[in-house]
């Protein structure tokens, strides 16, 4: 009985020990404290709330009621949708485009509930109607459009790869035969690269984050996904990681909106459109993507709602 | 409809890596469970207490740190470069034997004292005693559980998707990425997980009826 009472404590402890140390481990890889995105730089933008809009859409009139706009938006990425663990708040490229146009459609950044939505429930999020709009690395695709509306878009991301700063075999896409590359479970980029043109090894685990630990721990090659993405990390982690090679396919990215509702879609895109001409969304870059090395370039032409 | 049959190659790979998953690490689990069982019983006091650490340790944690244990840790440390397959099948196999053993001593406990005394009486080992007398008795009592325990692990199975292998989680997360309707790629991995658990139902089922006897 004696016996029976110290071996279950003596497993309690193994326990403990085991879970401890698995902790551990994975704050070790956080444990280098990475360079965050700095919500300082995005504090000094503010956009001019409009008065009085009225816009002929369901999404907004329920909106309005409530007194509340509801946006989708990502948490997971460094200077384009980032939540900040500690103090909640979001802050981002992304971000500043939902602002301006929640401004636009009269509500202030008080009056953003943001919501993070996973990639895989993004459609059905904006069709069901939890969120009013998402915004979110969201690439517009043919697939996408049959089940919501885009406006856009404002912004063409790539493909591109992150290595580890002594990587010297890795150029580009064309470089990587053989190597062991990473990317999120389902997601495009990880189709890409497995293509034999490419002829990647890949590796798929559940979030970007693993992805940079097992680079971090040789594990991998590189890390592939929109190279947006892909700089903020390196941006978070400039001693250890870098972006090669360039963009090697197109995401356009949009806004997500709920299908059929051409009132909205048609506000949506006109103000982007008025803050992309009042220098408002240069700014918001500058102060975001900007900040990870991502270079600037004139907003796309919008492809018109049809 | 056009989901299945535009994916229908995707599917199939990621049928059989369910399949192949819940399979391989059965096996892990049944043979280190009845090691672990019989540890558990066993009058060596080294042993049971290994038996004890073992089952509370696994059992207890989640089955989504032992994957991180394996995929993060277990590389570092030990294998560097074990195939993400290999990793998985250990950690599904691992925890899932914490369970097949727990099941294995309440069979155990079902066998009367009096059928391991006899045995002893006229001259068995532990070994003896365990193999010829008590095991096969347990066994019958311990099919139904032992049937649960593998449809969980058909479904735990899931987690090994998103850690570097083929299965049906994983087709799931594809297609919801390639814009796909998220209710009808549920629909048909929802219908193919049936079709493995429900194999594995009627398996059990059918050692139940063999096993059967009268008391």
């Amino acid at each position: 009985m004696k016996l029976r009472k110290s071996a279950a404590t003596a497993a309690a402890i193994a326990a403990l020990a085991l879970t401890a140390t698995a902790c551990g481990g994975k704050e070790g890889s956080a444990g280098d404290k990475p360079e965050g995105p700095d919500s300082k730089d995005t504090k000094a933008l503010s956009y001019t709330v409009k008065k009085d809009v009225s816009i002929d859409s369901s999404v907004f009139k329920d909106a309005k009621k409530r007194g509340k706009l509801v946006i989708g938006a990502k948490a997971d990425q460094p200077y384009l949708g980032f939540q900040d663990q500690s103090t909640k708040e979001y802050s981002g490229f992304d971000i500043e485009i939902a602002k301006m146009i929640a401004a636009d459609l009269g509500f202030s950044p008080k009056q953003i509930e943001w919501k993070t939505v996973d990639s895989g429930a993004r459609e059905t999020a904006v069709s069901k109607g939890d969120v009013d709009f998402m915004i979110g690395t969201y690439t517009i695709n043919d697939e996408r459009k049959k089940q919501i509306d885009f406006a856009g878009p404002y912004y063409h991301a790539g493909a591109s790869l992150l290595v580890r700063k002594d990587e010297k075999d890795i150029k580009g896409p064309e470089t990587v035969r053989g190597k062991k590359v990473c990317s999120i479970v389902g997601s495009t980029p990880l189709q890409n690269i497995k293509k034999p043109k490419y002829g990647a090894k890949v590796t798929e685990l559940s979030k970007y984050s693993e992805c940079v630990a097992q680079m971090l721990n040789n594990q991998v090659d590189a890390v592939t996904t929109d190279d947006a993405i892909l700089m903020g990390y390196a941006a978070q982690n400039p001693k250890k990681l870098k972006v090669v090679g360039k963009p090697f396919s197109d995401e356009p990215y949009g806004v997500g909106l709920k299908k059929g509702d051409k009132a909205l879609q048609k506000a949506v895109a006109d103000a982007i459109k008025a803050h992309q001409e009042n220098g408002d969304y240069k700014k918001a870059f500058d102060a975001t993507i900007g900040k990870s090395g991502s270079e600037y370039k004139d907003p796309p032409a919008f492809t018109d709602p049809k | 409809m056009n989901v299945l049959t535009d994916n229908l190659s995707l599917f199939r790979e990621g049928f059989i890596g369910t399949v192949e998953l819940t399979v391989v690490s059965g096996i892990i689990a049944m043979v280190l469970g009845v090691i672990i069982a019989a540890f558990r019983v066993s009058p060596v006091p080294p042993l049971r207490v290994f038996g004890t650490a073992w089952v509370n340790i696994l059992r207890n944690t989640p089955l989504t740190l032992l994957f991180l244990v394996a995929f993060f840790i277990l590389p570092k440390i030990l294998f560097p470069d074990m195939d993400s397959f290999v990793l998985g099948v250990v950690a599904l196999g691992f925890y899932t034997s914490s369970f097949v053993a727990e099941a294995l001593r309440s069979g155990i406990n079902t066998v009367p004292m009096g059928q391991a005394e006899a045995a002893r009486a006229i001259g068995m080992s532990f070994t003896q005693v365990m193999r010829v007398v008590v095991l096969p008795q347990a066994t019958r009592a311990v099919i139904a559980p032992m049937g649960s325990i593998f449809i969980a692990l058909t479904k735990n199975s899931a987690i090994a998707g998103g850690f570097d292998n083929v299965d049906l989680f994983n087709v799931t997360k594809t297609l919801s990425n390639d814009g796909y309707d998220i209710t009808m790629i549920f629909v048909w991995v929802t219908l193919a997980y049936l079709i493995i658990t429900y194999a594995i139902n009627g398996a059990f089922r059918l050692l139940e009826h063999r096993m059967e006897v009268a008391r």
